[in-house]
């Protein structure tokens, strides 16, 4: 019983293979792969339909770039900070505020990036069009501050003291210390950390919806809006597509793509979990 | 010499200044977020806002349909997610032997906790909508939010456990008992709280899921309650508000968003407030638990 309860996140995961791989055959059966990829336009609900996946893709880089140069600074400064230079009772405050941070629902922050942050940047952009990437981008990137700092700030913490303390010995500062020994020796979880934003990042699904406009854009400007993966299948969703249409179709062969991704962020990371372990 | 030290400690003091800023920067994000919300949803926060169903007139819009919405798909979720999840986490700390189906399982669970949560809407309108016929329902939506928090309630299981000392289990199995009595007599009592936890941390994350839920169908006009479970006449239970139709919360609050009304605009605000307050009660008691169980265990 107990087993069998143990083997449903396998059937889990045999079940998503399963049907996205399903539904993206009978896709690819009247959409070559070829024009998938290399295809320029993305207009499946047009009687000229064209299917190019690099214009969700472009939508989908450009927001998660955004999101990321602004969650792996501040995360990984936060987590510094707080493993190395915070007074013991400022941490115990932080860590839980930050935990509650990453608790609020996505649709709240879209809801922020939509009527909070892109008026505010309008006033710094004039030109800038009410729904665009970057405002999308960059409440995105403070959803996943949390999750970066507190993952790289347990790595760090768990670099044995006598590290720091050799380091001190020698006459580093804290800081000297904090970047040339705690970093390098936390590194393969701080890596492991980056590859969970960025899984975060490519996945998020209401910010860019909310905020960043529903319309296929292939463009690397966070100014304009663009549809990403995720937002083309929320969109084919809201709307009433029958079951086995080709529209329905396009929504797997989409989500295949976005499990794609993240899986090789995913291997990646493993990778680099592996080659960067330090053992203690 | 002094020099340097003294230019070494000052870019010591400007790191901390630069981490405090950084974390501030988090902080206060949040808190703009939230009094944003609050003061453009404040007048919307009336008795009416909870007792009314959704209406074209946003001054008569209210909640009634998804926060009952919420309540029902959740208590699928929990149904199903925490006693899947506690077996499961039991299994594997208590009864899994060290093989490749153990090891398959763990990076299932590891790979799991990574997948978009759009992914699961996929599956679940693949799967339990179409394949199952069970149609775009609360059981759906349950079953598809319980899928999605399983990864967290197990990690949270798994850790608990293994927090309990070996003593614990050696003591039990040297008076007699058997594997199954010491799981429900010592191990299960004793990380009760731990698995708690993760319970309401998962929960939490459920109830304000909105891409999995829309990618299955969810409705965003309901103005209706599903059929209610407990009826006047025998059986008295009923189990058709399952199958029924429904909408939640962060649906609804979505849906009010991406209308260009500023009247609308601020039923959403209301909605996302009553929303956070909930997440954050929930995560709030997560984390009090914690800290309470912190202090109170001394082995």
């Amino acid at each position: 019983m107990l087993f069998l309860a143990a083997l449903v996140s396998v059937f889990t995961t045999a079940g998503i293979v399963y049907i996205l791989v399903k539904e993206s055959v009978l896709f690819f059966r009247h959409v070559p792969v070829w024009s998938f990829l290399t295809d320029t336009q993305w207009t499946p609900l047009f009687d000229d339909a064209h299917f190019g996946i690099m214009v969700l893709l472009s939508g989908t880089l450009t927001s998660s770039m955004v999101a990321l140069s602004i969650a792996i600074p501040l995360g990984t400064v936060i987590a510094i900070y707080l493993s190395e230079f915070a007074p013991y009772r400022l941490r115990e405050f932080a860590k839980p505020l930050l935990e509650l941070l990453g608790g609020v629902p996505t649709i709240v922050y879209g809801y922020f990036a939509l009527l909070f942050v892109t008026p505010l940047l309008q006033r710094l952009y004039p030109g800038l069009p009410g729904f665009n990437l970057l405002a999308a981008g960059l409440v995105m990137g403070v959803m996943i501050i949390p999750y970066v700092a507190s993952i790289s700030e347990d790595a760090m913490r768990a670099v044995p003291m006598s590290l720091r303390e050799g380091s001190y010995a020698m006459g580093a500062t804290r800081m000297q210390t904090a970047l040339r020994v705690v970093f390098p020796g936390a590194f393969s979880g701080v890596a492991a950390a980056y590859i969970l934003g960025i899984s975060r990042a490519v996945g998020e699904t209401m910010i860019v919806a909310v905020a960043a406009g529903m319309q296929p854009n292939l463009t690397f400007n966070p100014l304009e809006p663009a549809a990403t993966i995720t937002t083309y299948i929320v969109q084919v969703a809201l709307g009433d597509v029958p079951h086995g249409s080709i529209a329905y179709q396009t929504i797997f062969a989409a989500g295949l793509t976005l499990m794609l991704l993240t899986l090789v962020f995913n291997v990646a990371g493993h990778v680099l979990r592996k080659r960067f372990r330090e053992t203690y | 010499m002094r020099a340097l030290i003294a230019k070494h400690k000052r870019r010591d003091v400007l790191f901390a200044l630069l981490g405090l800023l950084a974390l501030m920067i988090g902080i206060l994000t949040f808190a703009a977020l939230f009094v944003d919300m609050a003061l453009r949803g404040f007048g919307r926060l009336d008795l009416d806002f909870f007792t009314s169903f959704p209406s074209r007139h946003a001054g008569q819009a209210g909640i009634l349909s998804a926060w009952v919405g919420s309540t029902l798909v959740m208590a699928v979720t929990a149904a199903f997610a925490v006693p899947l999840g506690v077996a499961a986490g039991v299994y594997l700390e208590e009864y899994a032997r060290k093989n490749w189906v153990t090891d398959l399982i763990e990076i299932n669970i590891t790979n799991l906790a990574g997948v978009p949560s759009i992914v699961y809407g996929l599956l679940a309108l693949g799967l339990f909508v179409y394949q199952f016929g069970l149609g775009q329902s609360i059981l759906s939506a349950g079953l598809t939010l319980a899928l999605l928090i399983l990864p967290v309630v197990i990690v949270a299981t798994r850790e608990a456990i293994r927090s309990i000392p070996q003593i614990i289990r050696e003591g039990s199995y040297a008076l007699g008992a058997t594997r199954w009595q010491t799981v429900r007599y010592h191990i299960l009592p004793y990380s009760s709280a731990g698995i708690l936890t993760g319970i309401i941390i998962g929960m939490a994350r459920a109830i304000g899921e909105t891409a999995p839920i829309i990618t299955i169908g969810a409705l965003t006009f309901i103005a209706f309650l599903p059929p209610a479970p407990l009826q006047a006449e025998p059986p008295y239970l009923s189990f058709e508000w399952l199958l029924s139709p429904f909408t939640v919360m962060p649906i609804q609050m979505f849906n009010w968003t991406s209308r260009p009304e500023a009247a609308f605009q601020a039923n959403a605000a209301a909605a996302g407030f009553v929303l956070v307050a909930m997440t954050l009660a929930m995560n709030a008691l997560a984390i009090w638990l914690r800290y309470r169980l912190r202090r109170n265990i001394k082995w």
